[in-house]
């Protein structure tokens, strides 16, 4: 009876755990080997990422061109490898920009609170209020087209959603007696954010911005799709997916399903990994 | 001013809470002469913890003075040399040894870092003696919190304390969340460093028996205000007061009856005229 029971509660988190893992071992392995291959580039790919070769378009998988070819005889496994070092260093980019301002506003927001607090809030209301694609396409409007512009709109809409949350997570610790603690030791407000609490903020705040990636690296494919990000000859994954979706009615979906395949695989396994690195973090930290 | 490391004079607090105010603090005063131990005891809400809060500087009084060793301390401190120098003079222990520490650093961090902040002597050989000081070894100084029990992790908490080398040390219930064997190892502990150190101490608690382990003399709250004020022997053995007659017969022991003290405290309140 009593190896019963306990053989019950030691298996069943142990089979859910594993399975958990599998999943999460497969997306940190792939997502390894895409910035593997996104670094190597040059040396990885067959082809380089525009050589036309117009005896082979619109070819299927297969053969001299694995992943086939394009409406220009492009070879669309070499400009996927290609293309992934500006897919996944914008959303990278526009993370840590975003991260930088979110984190800046929910600190001073939560350690402040007070008029400071109100103001931010309504600030962030107003963006959240505001769909953020078409923030996005406004700021594009003013300043241009390109990936520099795309990344700086998209960082200026997450920001205010980095920041609601760095604040929620701000007052938690804040509350903590800790925090009294190094406040009774003289530590000021300032040193006391940057040193103490942005740094225990950080494993919660990491595994929800791995998650943001995703959807950042999703947003910015769209945005090239809609011709604001990523300019030809760039082959960016969301800009393939547009140039492709030209041979669609005749019947060549490979252009487009391979590039947006590859979008949808990493942000599956970002999530992946992200919500299992939030776990783990989580439970290592709070004690 | 003279012979009191702590001069608390007419020290007030209210607080908003909807439309009415509470007061927290009424017109307090006393004093803890050097090597001296204050107990402040009374119920929840009794105003004891903010006190506590108003002498470290995280509330500002409304009024009142506030002295250690014959200097004002500031309602609300600006600028790092004044937050400093308030820390230099009154350390305080919380009541939550869990929550109280920094779960990121190392006990050894956490001393050092108090230490380098107000510019002290740091570096491992004072960290171990530190951790001696409050029975805790060497090795512990690799610990994090987490790797702790409470009662290790109040140690550490004293020990952050001493490591500034402070004139007093507020214990703000911080004994209320161990169990009654470790109480018992820390209040030795406190005796102990009140004796070779001849830091005062300002106990704060709702514990009788635990004040009586460690004070000389106790102050009896109650809403606010000094009920009673006296050496903690008499005041417990004694009391005059009939608040301090209602906390004391509170207290469980033995032929202690739960419905009398609801009876008592009735009693009480309407002699007070509440």
């Amino acid at each position: 009876m009593s190896s019963l029971s306990t053989s019950t509660l030691a298996s069943t988190p142990v089979i859910g755990r594993k399975k958990r893992d599998v999943a999460y071992l497969v997306s940190l392995g792939f997502l390894i080997v895409v910035v593997a291959a996104a670094l190597l580039a040059p040396w990885v790919a067959p082809y380089a990422a525009n050589a036309v070769d117009f005896t082979a378009i619109w070819q299927a998988p297969g053969g001299a061109h694995l992943l086939g070819t394009d409406q220009v005889g492009q070879d669309l496994f070499s400009r996927l490898i290609h293309g992934a070092r500006e897919s996944l260093l914008g959303p990278l980019a526009l993370l840590a920009l975003a991260t930088v301002f979110g984190v800046t506003i929910g600190t001073v927001a939560a350690w402040n609170g007070g008029w400071i607090d109100v103001v931010l809030a309504r600030i962030t209301d107003v963006m959240f209020a505001f769909p953020g694609l078409l923030f996005v396409v406004l700021v594009i409007a003013v300043f241009g087209k390109g990936p520099a512009t795309a990344i700086v709109a998209l960082a200026l809409a997450y920001a205010p959603v980095i920041a609601k949350f760095t604040r929620s997570l701000a007052l938690a610790e804040m509350a903590r007696p800790y925090v009294d603690a190094y406040r009774v030791q003289g530590v000021g407000g300032f040193f006391l954010c940057v040193r103490y609490i942005i740094p225990n903020l950080t494993p919660p705040l990491l595994g929800y911005l791995v998650v943001l990636f995703g959807e950042g690296l999703m947003s910015l494919a769209t945005l090239s799709f809609l011709g604001f990000g990523a300019q030809p000859p760039s082959s960016e994954w969301g800009l393939m997916v547009q140039e492709g979706q030209s041979g669609i009615i005749q019947g060549h979906i490979w252009p487009t399903l391979v590039p947006g395949a590859a979008i949808a695989a990493v942000v599956v396994a970002v999530n992946v990994v992200g919500v299992r690195l939030s776990d783990r973090l989580n439970s290592r930290f709070e004690r | 001013m003279t012979g009191h490391v702590l001069e608390v004079a007419g020290l007030q607090k209210a607080f908003r809470v909807g439309a009415g105010n509470v007061v927290a603090c009424n017109n307090v005063s006393f004093v803890i002469p050097p090597g001296g131990s204050m107990g402040l005891v009374g119920e929840s809400g009794s105003g004891k913890s903010t006190i506590a809060r108003m002498l470290v500087g995280l509330e500002a009084p409304d009024a009142g003075s506030i002295h250690v060793r014959g200097r004002q301390l500031g309602t609300r401190e600006r600028g790092r040399a004044a937050r400093l120098r308030r820390a230099k003079e009154i350390q305080m222990v919380f009541q939550d040894p869990y929550g109280s520490l920094d779960r990121r650093l190392t006990v050894a961090q956490c001393l050092d870092q108090a230490m380098k902040l107000h510019g002290l002597t740091s570096g491992a050989a004072r960290v171990a003696e530190l951790l001696d000081q409050v029975g805790l070894l060497a090795k512990h100084g690799d610990s994090k919190p987490h790797q702790l029990s409470g009662g290790q992790r109040q140690r550490v908490a004293i020990a952050r304390c001493l490591a500034i080398e402070p004139s007093v040390m507020v214990l703000d219930e911080a004994v209320s969340a161990l169990d009654v064997s470790v109480q018992a190892q820390i209040l030795a502990l406190l005796n102990e460093i009140r004796a070779s150190s001849g830091i005062a101490l300002l106990f704060v608690s709702h514990d009788l028996a635990v004040v009586s382990e460690v004070t000389d003399d106790v102050l009896v709250m109650y809403r606010g205000s000094i009920m009673e004020q006296g050496p903690t022997g008499r005041v417990l053995n004694a009391p005059e007061h009939s608040y301090s007659k209602l906390l004391i017969s509170s207290m469980p022991g033995p032929g202690w009856d739960p419905k009398d003290v609801l009876q008592r405290r009735a009693a009480f309140l309407e002699e007070v005229g509440v």
